[in-house]
């Protein structure tokens, strides 16, 4: 099992702006309703002319990472990134598909480089002045297991400080039959050597490939909105983190993989 | 503790050619596999690095969801080289879920979508029902592909860091086995020819109408390639086998798709790589340039080479080969650094005439035959991605 601490966090999703909004409903009793709106993604640490630029998908990834950063109180030098999408952004694909079907194909170069699936953490980088390693990855509707799994790799073979950013946008309206997400979600956790004292949960992780139970959202809401982005299979972690409590949790991988989870505090 | 993972078989597809001995045969020769851009419903003046016959291969018909031009190219390159069957032994060695998949691709079978959105109702607006997004255009669809093809159960993913994609795979995998998660790891990527990239190159200003010619003062830009690469990485376990010594990762931090005029990225990822395989400058035989033939590119990357090599060190680019191979290019030099080393082989920067006079390392204009035993190889990505890897003999 790979150990590690989880030192900060940083949570958008459809009502829920930042960590200690989404803290509030972990551990309350009020039912989520997974139809309030999506809060405005304003990633302040994008100039703006850089702002204006980038995307939905984009923003909604520097939103959380900038949040985990804050709450690190750390230099973003330090931090390797693991960028954890299921999809590239798709509605600037859409948009440069529609234009390849257009008289003389006027394809944005603005569009193109936003279209790579390393863009939020190009704009990333360019942000924070940060120099240090970047991993941008999918693994389908695994891919926050997956993107954990890196980044706990890299916390332990590196020996550094790790800044994993899962996130999903549901893509424009004629892709939407197609594609598994129907949320937009995002999250971002500072994980660190277990050495380090700014931990608040020490966590254990492991890859294990038996059919092992998933967990749940108890709430119904909190249930529908974990079915419905890749990055929100986190849910359960994250309800264990707003508790602060010792606990396990099993989160779905591939076919016929998990990882199994123990968290207890610092 | 510095075990090795050493590279146990390997194989490859690209413009020259299908399996290993192809590609020797052309960098010996000097052979390009460079032709004016004939793909399909494309009308730009430039040249590309096309695979004959992707259109021709058919797909397993278990993994008939999986049909694109992507994976076509990854199914022909898995069938060179015995690769399957070295797969296969390594599987009844080690156990089917004990192999890790990780690939690089930057657009994985984007050009599917692009069929589909080109036969659309025309009424509704609907893509055609045929349209299978999650096994064809899905960043995981040649990952997934490939597993399924081996029949492996291990961890697996894609790394779509644009043109480091599947340079950035060998570290990917050099982690997973340390921390015990597999124990051997199939790495590489595949990138294929489509509208997206080469209209989405052209309004950068990027592609050539040319051959590209890297390092050339009369260089004006990339000729797009496509090609499939895979390696079978495992704990050294021959004295004589090539390994991968040693990686390095880092961000520009500068722009989207400019690198940093003073190479200051690429050069940290080089100087990482040799701390990683505990090396010195000299030690380096021969280095694989990411030179894609841009201006901009292969006069960044000098400056960078210049400060951590001195100009001392022989370095060619292979882009003039197989033209820019983007999310595929780090599997393919990484391929032919390989090549270079089994062979005693320095290769040519194909198509340069004459260095440009701002470029001070020693470009390498005609194939050499010497010992070479170490070998390091670039690939730069946008959005700042950089990885340059070290390959060779671990003693």
């Amino acid at each position: 099992m790979m150990r590690m601490g989880i030192a900060a966090v940083g949570l958008c999703a459809p009502g829920l702006p930042d960590w200690p909004t989404g803290r509030s409903w972990f551990s309350g009793s009020q039912a989520y309703d997974p139809g309030m709106a999506m809060p405005e993604l304003r990633p302040d640490l994008l100039p703006a002319n850089e702002r204006r630029r980038t995307t939905a998908h984009i923003k909604l990834a520097l939103q959380v990472a900038q949040e985990a950063l804050d709450d690190w109180q750390d230099e973003a030098e330090d931090l390797a990134t693991v960028f954890s999408s299921s999809d590239a952004d798709l509605d600037i694909v859409d948009k440069i598909l529609c234009s390849l079907n257009l008289p003389g194909r006027p394809v944005s170069p603005t569009h193109f480089h936003n279209s790579v699936h390393n863009a939020a953490a190009g704009y990333w980088s360019i942000a924070t002045g940060s120099h240090a390693p970047s991993t941008s990855l999918s693994a389908y509707e695994a891919s926050f297991a997956a993107g954990l799994l890196e980044a706990a790799c890299q916390v332990n073979e590196e020996h550094r400080p790790v800044l994993l950013v899962a996130y999903d946008m549901p893509p424009p309206a004629t892709l939407a039959p197609f594609c598994p997400v129907k949320s937009p979600f995002g999250v971002a956790l500072v994980l660190t050597p277990e050495a380090v004292s700014s931990a608040r949960i020490r966590m254990g992780l492991e890859l294990i490939h038996q059919k092992d139970e998933l967990d749940a959202m108890d709430d119904a809401g909190l249930e529908i909105l974990r079915n419905a982005a890749p990055a929100a299979r986190s849910l359960p972690l994250l309800a264990l983190l707003a508790n602060e409590v010792s606990g396990t949790v099993t989160l779905p991988g591939l076919a016929g993989q998990a990882l199994r989870l123990e968290l207890s505090p610092c | 503790m510095n075990r090795k993972l050493q590279i146990s078989a390997q194989t490859l597809v690209s413009a020259l050619g299908n399996g290993v001995e192809a590609h020797y045969q052309a960098l010996k020769e000097g052979e390009s596999g460079l032709r004016v851009c004939d793909l399909e419903g494309v009308n730009l003046d430039t040249w590309i690095g096309r695979v004959t016959g992707v259109e021709d291969v058919i797909i397993k018909d278990t993994l008939a969801d999986y049909d694109c031009r992507n994976n076509r190219l990854g199914q022909l390159a898995l069938a060179q080289d015995g690769f399957i069957e070295a797969v296969n032994q390594a599987s009844a060695r080690y156990g089917h879920h004990r192999i890790g998949v990780f690939l690089g691709t930057s657009t994985s079978g984007v050009q599917q979508t692009e069929m589909a959105y080109a036969d659309r109702d025309e009424d509704s607006g609907d893509l055609p029902s045929y349209f299978n997004y999650r096994t064809t255009h899905n960043m995981f669809s040649i990952a997934d592909f490939t597993r399924h093809y081996l029949g492996l159960e291990g961890p697996a993913m894609v790394v779509s860091t644009a043109c480091s994609s599947s340079a950035k795979v060998f570290a990917n995998a050099q982690r997973y086995l340390r921390a015990g998660i597999c124990d051997a790891a199939i790495v590489g990527g595949v990138d294929t020819l489509c509208h997206m990239t080469l209209y989405g190159f052209n309004a950068l200003q990027l592609v050539s109408s040319q051959p590209c010619c890297p390092a050339d003062q009369d260089r004006d830009g990339i000729n797009i390639g496509e090609a499939a690469g895979f390696a079978l990485l495992e704990w050294e376990q021959d004295d004589d086998s090539i390994c991968l010594l040693g990686y390095g990762e880092s961000s520009d931090a500068y722009h989207m798709s400019s690198p940093h005029p003073e190479g200051m990225g690429a050069a940290m990822a080089m100087r990482q790589s040799l701390r990683s395989a505990r090396l010195q400058p000299s030690d380096i035989d021969y280095i694989n340039l990411h030179g894609t033939a841009t201006p901009a590119n292969d006069l960044s990357e000098d400056r960078a080479l210049m400060d951590v090599f001195a100009g001392e060190v022989p370095c060619s680019s292979t882009k003039g080969f197989t033209g820019h191979t983007l999310g595929a290019a780090g599997i393919v030099e990484a391929i032919f650094s390989c090549i270079a080393i089994e062979r005693n082989l320095i290769p040519q920067s194909l198509n340069t005439r004459s260095v440009d006079e701002a470029i001070h390392s020693p470009i390498v204009l005609s194939t050499r035959e010497q010992p070479v035993s170490r070998v390091m190889t670039n690939s730069f990505g946008f959005g700042g991605s950089n990885a340059s890897l070290i390959l060779g003999y671990a003693s």
